[in-house]
């Protein structure tokens, strides 16, 4: 699954993750594709603070960074 | 209710200052350079004042110079080290260094220079054995902060300076006047702003460094132009005041800013940053999940609290503080915290007791409830 959040500044990205988080299974994963610098710092943030595991980056077609977050619980 | 909490970005005028700077007005216009009674006046204060600073310091008087600013200081330190041992093209540095150095950095890149940044764990502190091995022969210099600007956390400054051949430049902007600056450095640059003069920087190039002045020649020395002596002597003053007073303002800090971390870690979502110790005394931060920085500092601004931020939301520039980003730490909803010697207990107070209902409620103007 993707998160759109192009163009969303900081910390929308973050919002958008965690409203979308339980839209995947346990074990699965979810990416970001945010254009925001402070994405990157804080959807790794995010997933220590909530227990989640951060995989990495993957940018996508259009070369916006993809940031993938594997939901734990 | 108007209470600073940013200290760190230029403290209130010390009242030794003041009093300097207004006694000296009237003796310290002319420039120093010439040959009659006004510029003779000019120049005894300008080597009163080198004496003073250099004493504080800790440090000879002929090793020292004042400099247009804190800025121009550092930018002297970086670039004037890597001029005077050319032979080498190489700058090692932390990651976590004041913009100013970083931007020196990337004008020492510009001109066929090589720089590399050195990261540091999540407290913001660099790893002695990783910097060291990064200072091989092609490196000219090296710069270690005494203590990080944004985050507090003290950096190994003596035991770096001991392993390296390369000159250190110390960063010791926000360490002067509020915690003892450690040994082994070269090259030092300090900010009077930051602990309560103005605005002029001073920068020391220990005897046997090889150094040599970045800027275009001018027949004053090493910094062009007059020297803003009113300032200087100020600077000057005011920094042997606060060192005088440093142990008792920096307890007082240590406190208060042990009262600012607690209340802020029992704030739902909030990470308090930097080393909970070994850290300045002034000065903390800490960062809120789900909450937009510039919103809440115009929160506690108009309840009369002025800090500073390094999220991206509040930077000119867009990005994240790259101080936080080094250390791998969230950078929504930050806020840096730093206190001056008229800081007080009710200042403190005031502000903890409005800070927990200000995040909430940019919290709820984001629909953060319940994530």
């Amino acid at each position: 699954m993707k998160i759109d959040a192009r163009g969303r500044r900081c910390p929308l990205p973050i919002l958008d993750l965690a409203r979308h988080i339980g839209d995947v299974g346990i074990g699965e994963t979810i990416t970001v594709e945010a254009d925001d610098p402070a994405a990157r710092p804080d959807v790794a943030a995010w997933c220590r603070m909530r227990g989640h595991e951060y995989v990495g980056e993957t940018p996508a077609a259009d070369g916006t960074p993809g940031f993938v977050v594997r939901r734990l619980h | 209710m108007n209470v600073h909490l940013d200290a760190a970005a230029g403290a209130p005028l010390h009242p030794v200052a003041r009093e300097a700077l207004l006694a000296s007005l009237d003796d310290g216009w002319a420039d120093p350079g010439r040959l009659y009674g006004a510029a003779r006046r000019a120049a005894m204060l300008l080597q009163a004042a080198t004496e003073a600073a250099a004493e504080a310091i800790g440090t000879r008087p002929d090793e020292l110079v004042f400099t247009a600013n804190g800025t121009q200081a550092l930018h002297a330190a970086v670039l004037g080290t890597l001029a005077g041992n050319a032979r080498s093209q190489g700058f090692v540095h932390s990651a976590v260094e004041h913009s100013a150095v970083l931007h020196a950095a990337q004008a020492h890149w510009a001109v066929g220079g090589t720089a590399v940044p050195i990261g540091v764990d999540a407290l913001g502190r660099v790893d002695v054995d990783e910097f060291v091995a990064a200072v091989g022969p092609e490196v000219a210099g090296a710069a270690l902060q005494a203590a990080n600007h944004e985050v507090g956390t003290t950096q190994p400054v003596r035991e770096v300076a001991d392993a390296i051949f390369p000159p250190l430049i110390v960063d010791a902007t926000q360490t002067l006047g509020h915690a003892p600056v450690p040994g082994g450095w070269s090259v030092l640059a300090g900010d009077a702003r930051a602990w309560g003069g103005p605005d002029v920087g001073l920068l020391v190039v220990r005897t046997g460094t090889r150094w040599r002045s970045p800027f275009p020649e001018d027949d004053r020395g090493p910094i062009p132009g007059v020297p803003n002596i009113p300032a200087i002597v100020a600077a000057a003053a005011s920094l042997r005041a606060v060192v005088a007073e440093r142990d008792e303002v920096a307890a007082r800090h240590r406190e208060l800013i042990d009262r600012v971390r607690a209340a802020a870690a029992r704030i739902p979502d909030v990470e308090v940053l930097g080393d909970p110790v070994d850290r300045l005394p002034h000065i903390t931060t800490f960062s809120c999940l789900y909450v937009d920085g510039e919103a809440l500092l115009h929160r506690l601004d108009k309840l009369g609290f002025a800090v500073s931020s390094g999220s991206s939301c509040t930077a000119s520039t867009l990005e994240p503080s790259h101080v936080l980003v080094a250390m791998g730490a969230l950078t929504s909803g930050n806020i840096r915290v730093s206190l001056h010697r008229d800081t007080t207990t009710e200042d403190v107070e005031a502000f903890l007791a409005v800070l927990p209902e200000a995040v909430a409620a940019v919290r709820d103007e984001l629909g953060a409830a319940g994530l």
